[in-house]
């Protein structure tokens, strides 16, 4: 498997000072799949990508595109065979998106008569000879994006690519991102919202704090978390001693809450035995039952509220 | 690993053009235009005349305003090459190209260079011609040494730019320190050596003193053109601080061109 690999990365680590960005990282990016990388902002998937770049190089472990270090003797030819999407992507206002995808066209040794479809393929040929000052960003994001894609690349590494995009440009991007692969491309994105990219991607990686959390197939994920249900059960009269006790019977927690209401954490496995228990009482006028998501438990945000969420999403940010 | 020249004129050529399309160029040429005709033709109104008094006066007066200038377009033309991109966010990606750091910088400093020439001897060029019909052969040759000098010394001062673009952290900072780098060589520089001068009663005079000017690209400037003069040269009293011997052109020329590289290699090195 690991021969296959186009992307490798073995026990990589970058240090800035007292901070491990990245912190012993061992993937294995084989060629011509879809591969994301979930994290929150400060997960250290940008550094990652700086590596395997070759813009910037690691502390210590190794990183090999195609078989050859980023940053050395190849370094031109890897160059030219990949492309690039940075995060927050930032052109030069007084050119025109043309003249702005002429320049990398050049800088990079592709053929310029391929800018003007790569601009109409990411939607932009309306805007071809405005200046890149006018544009949205969502504009900005797709010229990127086109950027990306000049010279016919092997590997796409894309930072972030969907931010600024509206649900249309979320949908042609992967559209054309499909496109690619079934031409052999390799593509590697990060996102922060697991949700966007998880039926997209053949396999994902979530980072946490520079390292590599879970590795895996969504299904293989979905399987491995095991994730504790929420139930939330309506009584009309009754009485809610009753139900407590069934639901403690079937392996229930976090039992809580009165007349009227009562919720509980509950182990998938013995979801339908508490169900099937409770289902016999006629008090019970309803069950919810809330299904964390993946989201909640890899990236940690638990059961928290929103605000809860923002706040350690910042604290890990700062880290 | 061989040097990518087609790349170095890529960058060479965007910044070249991006400063003839926001008209940086002709607006630099038309002050130099508008400095020169005015010093050839009104420098000696001091002395109770008008008119062009000749080639040495004209350009000695050009000198002194030159010598302000050009550092300072030089240094405002480069200190954000490197910063700039970096704070706007264009950096990465320009490094992702198949090119080298170092070509990067090349490529920036050829391209602004090249604007800088290109305003230069368009300013001057057209004040040489207005005053072509009035000089003799030796004149012109005299007022085309200025112009080239003009033109290493602003390259000097923008490849120290480039240097300050790559240290300095933000674009703001970096503008402070090209203030102050012109502000140390223009005006500070010279009026230290000169207290020196005076205050150690000329005994540090004879050796280390010409090696001190020879350390400002601003006065290698002014010594290639006031030196050969006989005419302006007791002016200035140069005669009496600086050797004969280290006057000599190529000399003075190997000093501008070390001025141009030394910055650009310590550039290259702090930019990893």
């Amino acid at each position: 498997m690991a021969s296959a690999a186009i992307i490798e990365t073995r026990q990589t680590v970058k240090r800035f000072g007292e901070i491990r960005a990245v912190d012993g990282v061992d993937l294995a990016v084989e060629k011509g799949e879809i591969f994301g990388l979930i994290g929150h902002n400060g997960a250290g998937k940008s550094t990652l990508f700086k590596m395997m770049l070759g813009l910037l190089s690691p502390t210590s472990g190794e990183i090999r595109i195609d078989g050859r270090p980023p940053a050395g003797e190849a370094f031109r030819q890897i160059r030219r065979s990949i492309g690039y999407l940075p995060e927050n992507v930032a052109f030069y206002d007084h050119l025109t998106g043309l003249e702005t995808l002429r320049f990398f066209a050049d800088l990079k040794g592709a053929d310029r008569n391929a800018c003007l479809p790569l601009l109409d393929k990411v939607g932009l040929c309306h805007a071809a000879r405005r200046r890149v000052h006018g544009y949205s960003k969502g504009m900005r994001q797709r010229l990127g994006f086109a950027q990306a894609m000049l010279g016919n690349p092997k590997i796409l590494f894309l930072d972030e690519p969907t931010t600024g995009l509206d649900p249309e440009g979320i949908r042609d991007f992967y559209r054309i991102l499909d496109a690619m692969r079934t031409q052999g491309t390799t593509v590697i994105l990060t996102s922060h919202i697991l949700a966007e990219i998880q039926e997209r991607v053949d396999r994902l990686a979530i980072m946490k704090m520079g390292r590599i959390d879970a590795l895996g197939t969504m299904q293989s994920l979905r399987e491995r978390a095991d994730i504790p249900l929420r139930l939330q059960i309506d009584l009309r009269g009754g009485d809610a001693d009753t139900v407590r006790r069934l639901l403690r019977q079937a392996g229930a927690t976090e039992v809580n809450g009165g007349d009227g209401m009562i919720s509980a954490r509950c182990a998938r496995q013995r979801k339908m035995e508490a169900l099937r228990a409770l289902a016999s009482l006629p008090a019970v006028v309803d069950i919810q039952i809330r299904e964390p998501t993946l989201e909640d438990v890899f990236l940690g945000y638990g059961q928290e509220n929103a605000g809860g969420r923002m706040e350690s999403a910042e604290k890990e940010g700062r880290l | 690993m061989r040097i990518g020249f087609r790349q170095i004129g890529v960058i060479a050529a965007k910044e070249f053009w991006d400063r003839i399309r926001n008209r940086w160029v002709f607006a630099v040429a038309a002050v130099f235009t508008a400095f020169a005709l005015a010093i050839a033709y009104f420098g000696a109104a001091q002395q109770g005349g008008i008119g062009f008094k000749g080639i040495d006066v004209t350009i000695a007066s050009l000198v002194s305003l030159v010598i302000y200038l050009v550092p300072l377009i030089a240094l405002i033309l480069g200190f954000d090459a490197i910063v700039g991109e970096r704070e706007r966010g264009s950096l990465d990606l320009l490094l992702s190209m198949p090119m080298t750091r170092l070509e990067l910088l090349l490529g920036k400093f050829a391209g602004l260079s090249a604007a800088l020439a290109f305003s230069t001897l368009a300013g001057f060029g057209l004040v040489g011609l207005l005053l072509s019909y009035q000089l003799d052969l030796g004149g012109l040759y005299h007022y085309f040494e200025f112009t080239l000098s003009a033109i290493l010394m602003g390259m000097a001062f923008l490849s120290i730019a480039i240097l300050i673009s790559v240290a300095a952290a933000d674009r703001a900072r970096a503008g402070g320190l090209a203030i102050a780098v012109w502000f140390f060589f223009v005006l500070v520089y010279d009026l230290v050596l000169l207290g020196m001068l005076v205050g150690s009663g000329g005994r540090i005079g004879s050796g280390i003193f010409p090696i001190l000017l020879l350390l400002n690209p601003a006065d290698v400037f002014r010594i290639f053109n006031i030196f050969g003069m006989a005419e302006v040269k007791t002016l200035y009293g140069l005669a009496t601080v600086f050797p004969p011997t280290l006057a000599e052109p190529w000399l003075l020329g190997s000093v501008m061109v070390l001025w141009i590289g030394v910055p650009l290699a310590v550039a290259t090195w702090r930019f990893k």
